[in-house]
């Protein structure tokens, strides 16, 4: 297809633009993270001196360590209830003909598009109720509106393509519906339940808001909250160093998962069409 | 086993008697549906009936108690807001920008993907990163990349001479949501590829050929085959990517905080309910964007309704 010289270094160069306009921003961070001090205030485009200054002081002076453990406890947890849940919904809306599956199925799907602001208020008077305030289960029960839905949605699809004789085998056997559920289809859409947890631990390690107003103090606070509240009195003293070491510590794991497991992520996110 | 022998052989019996079957069938898919539906109605069933019974009260955080019924008021009120209208507007300035560029960009980066050559694995991976860093910490990223005195977008311009002096891209009313727009293209950009990168590769390469043959030139291939053939895919990335535009809050929060002049529908909404403690007003505003977005959500589950009738 591509025959010129010109075509090809065309093409080169749209290589080279979409590489560095993905990676840019990254690089920057990581550049400004290994400065010291006062030496952010130099634009340097290549580092010159690789100071972990401002790592230490962030795990340091910022209990960085317990945001991230409590994230990585939340995004597991939340990870966990929704393929628990929705491999057992998935088996009831793929296998089973039913009135109403198709409007149960949109109905879930739906739930996933409110705008967060819309339940918000509820949420945070359900979660108070509950006494989950500043508690990681509170964030795990919040974050199951949208990674449930997400969830189901996938899990369906692929339950639904199953052939019929494997299952109706085992319930002539005398299976019970949950053996034929654990022991049957869960080894077959292993692959999906694979992407869309990883799907679901991305999506509740990034969120923002929900974890903005139901957590307070770091007992709970999550790595994003703590990150935005790296901040000075004004413009001028926020310790743009750290804030960027944080940013690459939260950012290395997120990319080697995302490196790693690319075909099933990608394939996940087209499957799903949902937001990232 | 022996306890279980019991049931299993009446279930069995009752398994192959046919008529019975679908019946439990159902009723087991029922059970299996409940938990799901539960949790669902816990936090996103209640949580809107919550808001919306709050919607026509002039409830405040820290006198719940004391919330009387004011009927359409707080809509009334919400109405004749002028800061309400700017983040309507800014909201929609927002999608409509991002959205497009980055369906052209996408693309773009969707046909380079799509051809075979070395390092397109790597490519592919690298181009999510973008997607894979969380909301928050790219604001941050951008944020430092536009600062006013040290940020790097300065700092290229000034040498190159594009810029006489410094811009404050955030604080300055004119380019701040253009600064922000750009960072959320730079975001999302990966997720448009991606999606219309599958659409690409869903189309049978037999088709080029036969074009190729013909003597069709490699643009109105492009217009001709490419385009029609893709439109499905086009439709849902649109769809999504616009739903999420119009909810967005993470990004601006954190690059512009409340800022009247960028600020979105759901950071107006937030800035009532929380930092107002107007849980009234508050939730009056939350339930106008839910019913914005279920708008476009109608959009959407109409056209995938219509995909899936197709698909069969």
């Amino acid at each position: 297809m591509i025959k010129t010289a010109l075509e090809r270094t065309g093409f080169a160069a749209a290589v080279v633009a979409i590489f560095t306009f993905s990676v840019f921003p990254l690089y920057w961070a990581l550049i400004t993270s290994w400065q010291k001090g006062s030496e952010v205030y130099t634009v340097r485009y290549l580092p010159s001196a690789i100071s972990w200054a401002n790592y230490r002081a962030v795990f340091i002076e910022q209990s960085f360590g317990h945001n991230l453990v409590n994230s990585a406890l939340v995004a597991a947890g939340t990870v966990g209830v929704s393929l628990a849940l929705s491999v057992f919904a998935a088996y009831g809306l793929g296998r089973v003909r039913f009135r109403g599956r198709m409007l149960l199925l949109f109905t879930i799907l739906g739930a996933s598009m409110f705008p967060q602001i819309a339940v918000l208020s509820g949420l945070f008077e359900l979660i108070g109720w509950m006494g989950l305030y500043n508690r990681l289960p509170g964030l795990v029960l919040a974050y199951l509106i949208f990674t449930l839905p997400f969830s189901v949605w996938v899990l369906t699809i692929f339950m639904q393509r199953l052939p019929r004789e494997i299952e109706e085998a085992a319930l002539v056997d005398g299976a019970s519906p949950r053996v034929v559920v654990l022991r049957i289809l869960v080894p077959l859409v292993r692959p999906a339940m694979v992407t869309t947890g990883l799907l679901a631990f991305i999506a509740a390690w990034n969120e923002f808001l929900f974890a903005l107003t139901l957590t307070l103090t770091d007992r709970a606070r999550t790595v994003p909250v703590a990150i935005s509240l790296i901040t000075g009195a004004s413009q001028y003293e926020l310790p743009w160093g750290r804030v960027m070491a944080a940013s690459v510590i939260v950012t290395v794991p997120l990319v080697l998962l995302v490196l790693v497991f690319q075909r099933r992520i990608v394939s996940g996110l087209i499957l799903g069409g949902v937001k990232g | 086993m022996d306890s279980n022998s019991k049931p299993n052989v009446r279930r069995a019996v009752r398994v192959t008697a046919g008529a019975g079957l679908e019946r439990w069938r159902v009723r087991t898919a029922w059970v299996f549906l409940a938990p799901t539906l539960a949790v669902l109605a816990l936090v996103a069933g209640w949580p809107l009936l919550r808001t919306a019974m709050l919607a026509f009260t002039d409830a405040y955080l820290s006198r719940m108690a004391e919330a009387r019924w004011v009927g359409l008021e707080n809509f009334r009120w919400l109405l004749t807001d002028g800061d309400w209208w700017r983040s309507v507007q800014n909201t929609i300035v927002f999608t409509v920008a991002s959205v497009s560029v980055q369906f052209v960009l996408g693309l773009g980066a969707a046909l380079v993907l799509n051809v075979r050559f070395a390092g397109r694995g790597l490519l592919r991976a690298v181009v999510l990163i973008p997607w894979a860093i969380p909301t928050v910490v790219s604001a941050r990223m951008w944020r430092w990349m536009y600062h006013d005195v040290y940020g790097v977008f300065n700092d290229l311009g000034l040498r190159s001479g594009l810029l006489a002096q410094p811009v404050a891209w955030l604080a300055d009313d004119t380019t701040a949501m253009a600064a922000i727009v750009v960072a959320d293209i730079w975001k999302a950009t990966p997720f448009m590829a991606l999606l219309l990168l599958a659409g690409l590769q869903a189309i049978p390469p037999g088709l080029y050929e036969a074009a190729r043959v013909d003597g069709v030139g490699r643009l109105n291939a492009f217009v001709y085959i490419t385009l029609p053939l893709l439109k499905p895919a086009i439709l849902v990335a649109l769809i999504f990517r616009t739903l999420d535009a119009l909810r967005v809050f993470d990004l601006i929060y954190v690059m512009t905080s409340n800022a009247v002049s960028t600020a979105s529908m759901s950071v107006y909404a937030r800035q009532q309910l929380i930092d107002f403690q107007e849980m009234g007003y508050g939730s009056a505003v939350s339930l106008m964007i839910f019913f914005v977005i279920a708008v476009f959500v109608a959009a959407y589950v109409t056209a995938m309704r219509a995909s899936l009738v197709e698909e069969g």
